[in-house]
């Protein structure tokens, strides 16, 4: 299990490192220069902006300035806010966790629904309720999220009046301050939590009656097994090695999802940030954001595959 | 069926709604400013007193056209690329299928915001704010979205090719070329009108998300999208705003979505139980 986790990491590298080409072969393609903010500034002199761009490498031949800049990216140095004037890793990392919480709990609540869903609805196929979880998850997953977002709103802020609207992020404890902090994130993880669980559940569902109708399931319900036992242990453990691969296809969506959400919510999380320096032009930040971005799905990726040794257990004799 | 009915009936309003519907998208009459629907207005109007039907009737233009533009984009390197990958028997196909994956595992929203920033002020430069942003939108879209189409086209291809009538045509003489657009990729174009229904629906929403987080068409051209991201900030005082271009966008979706689902099980027969 071990070594199949390492081998499987030794796979994630060489598509980090593709990723972090196609990035960079987009930033050099770019018209503009990063510099244009100090060249149009007439209190920099030429010989200052000269002997600038090749402190940065600015006149190197491209494949010398890509190797530059995944040296620097590697030893954690990523530059430095044009705006904030903050370092770009310090930016980031305090705005990462509010991203991951939201995420995470969102993906939690789409499992809680679309598992339960998907597989009552595959062991009733064609009945009253697997049709209306079909509708259902046919229309979840239609409506854009900054269209749900912004009918929640209507809904329970403006008409209703329950929950607050904007994220804020005071620091504080004690119990009110955490009730606060679970109550304003009812909306955003609700919004995303729910699109996922729409494509997921009809996921689950047709992944589940693929393999309902195996002859393992009828030989265990010949031996007498109930229902419950058959479904659970026989049918969901082998049904859930596709549902794992297309979720993991999706999370490239997933923080998609959750750019337009914290932008809607005004959550400070790194997707906000992303937008932020991109209406201010804030080149090194965009870059590392995004991929920060490309980190997280590889991540997510490499979650999938370990799953998928632990799920068939001959996968990862192979 | 319905579906279908609400798709047309939705490009018939953009297509002549124009001539039917003859109110200035940008008159501005501040003193009617964010009123509910009435006969006048039969959408209601914005903060500015502009006509939001007649705004609704140019973004829906834009949206759909961006939608289908992005599909043709998509389908065509998808299917070039899957095409390339299922007949090459070498190191060429590997190749291309790794660079499938690789774009697969792209965080697309954010390349996609990261790509408008780069090019939108060169290709404004050059095609003037709309027509640049329009060509932009949908090659980033289209470019992006290709993979599913690579990914089916390979396999259909991968199956195809050793068919007895290819080898019939491969044995009469035929090109490599003609083997391919006369006798594998008519036989391979279900799936790929499928995916290519579907991406229609994608691309709806990218452009949509991309004008609603603000980085897509210039201000005063009216998307979908740009009308629900002016209209987010009136959400108290001016609901309906939002609702009619949201719920155009749903609808749109929607329809596009079902069509591609009865297209699914009309012409992939094994995938109905």
């Amino acid at each position: 299990m071990s070594q199949y986790i390492l081998r499987r990491l030794m796979i994630a590298i060489p598509s980090l490192l593709g990723i972090s080409l196609v990035l960079f072969v987009v930033l050099a393609l770019a018209p503009g220069d990063p510099f244009s903010e100090l060249a149009t500034n007439p209190n920099v002199p030429p010989e200052v902006q000269a002997a600038l761009r090749a402190k940065f490498g600015l006149d190197d031949p491209i494949y010398l300035r890509y190797l530059h800049w995944l040296a620097a990216m590697v030893h954690g140095d990523w530059g430095f806010s044009f705006v904030s004037r903050v370092d770009v890793d310090t930016l980031i990392l305090q705005r990462l966790p509010t991203t991951l919480y939201v995420v995470g709990s969102s993906q939690l609540l789409a499992l809680l629904i679309a598992i339960p869903v998907g597989v009552y609805a595959a062991t009733r196929p064609y009945s009253l309720f697997d049709q209306l979880a079909n509708t259902f998850a046919f229309i979840g997953f239609s409506l854009p999220t900054f269209f749900t977002g912004i009918l929640f709103i209507l809904v329970f802020s403006v008409k209703l009046d329950w929950l607050p609207f904007v994220y804020t992020s005071v620091p504080g404890s004690g119990i009110p301050w955490l009730l606060e902090m679970i109550r304003q994130a009812i909306m955003p993880v609700m919004v995303l939590g729910l699109f996922q669980a729409a494509s997921m559940t009809r996921f689950v569902r047709s992944a589940m009656l693929d393999v309902i109708r195996l002859d393992y399931v009828t030989t265990a319900r010949a031996k007498g097994l109930g229902q419950a036992k058959v479904i659970v242990k026989h049918v969901m453990r082998n049904a859930m090695i596709p549902v794992v691969t297309l979720i993991a296809l999706q999370m490239p969506a997933v923080f998609g999802g959750a750019i337009v959400t914290e932008q809607i919510f005004r959550i400070p999380g790194i997707g906000s940030l992303l937008i932020s320096s991109i209406l201010a032009n804030d080149t090194p930040v965009v870059m590392a954001v995004t991929f920060v971005f490309a980190c997280l799905v590889v991540l997510f990726n490499l979650i999938a595959d370990v799953l998928y040794g632990w799920l068939d257990p001959r996968i990862s004799f192979r | 069926m319905i579906s279908a009915v609400l798709l047309l009936l939705l490009i018939a309003a953009v297509v002549i709604g124009p001539f039917i519907w003859r109110v200035s998208i940008s008159d501005i009459d501040v003193v009617a400013g964010l009123q509910g629907p009435s006969l006048a207005h039969p959408f209601g109007t914005d903060d500015l007193g502009q006509d939001l039907l007649a705004r609704m009737i140019y973004g829906g233009r834009i949206s759909l056209a961006v939608g289908l533009a992005a599909m043709l984009v998509s389908v065509f390197v998808g299917t070039l690329i899957g095409a390339l990958a299922g007949m090459s028997r070498g190191a060429l196909g590997y190749g291309l299928m790794w660079l499938t994956d690789l774009f697969l595992s792209l965080p697309q929203l954010p390349l996609l915001l990261m790509l408008i920033y780069l090019f939108r002020d060169g290709l404004k430069a050059l095609f003037g704010p709309e027509g640049g942003i329009f060509i932009l939108i949908v090659l980033v879209i289209g470019g992006l979205r290709w993979m599913p189409v690579a990914r089916l086209v390979r396999a259909q291809f991968l199956s195809l090719r050793e068919k007895e009538f290819v080898e019939a045509a491969r044995a009469l003489g035929a090109s490599p070329v003609r083997q391919v657009v006369r006798h594998i990729l008519p036989n391979a174009l279900g799936p790929v009108i499928i995916a290519g229904t579907i991406d229609v629906a994608a691309a709806i929403i990218a452009e949509s998300t991309l004008s609603f987080l603000g980085l897509g068409f210039p201000p005063d051209t009216p998307t979908w999208g740009r009308i629900l991201y002016d209209a987010k900030d009136f959400l108290d005082i001016g609901p309906h705003w939002a609702l009619f271009p949201g719920g155009a966008i749903f609808i749109a979706v929607v329809a596009i979505n079902f069509i591609g689902d009865g297209l699914r099980d009309a012409l992939d027969a094994r995938k109905v139980i």
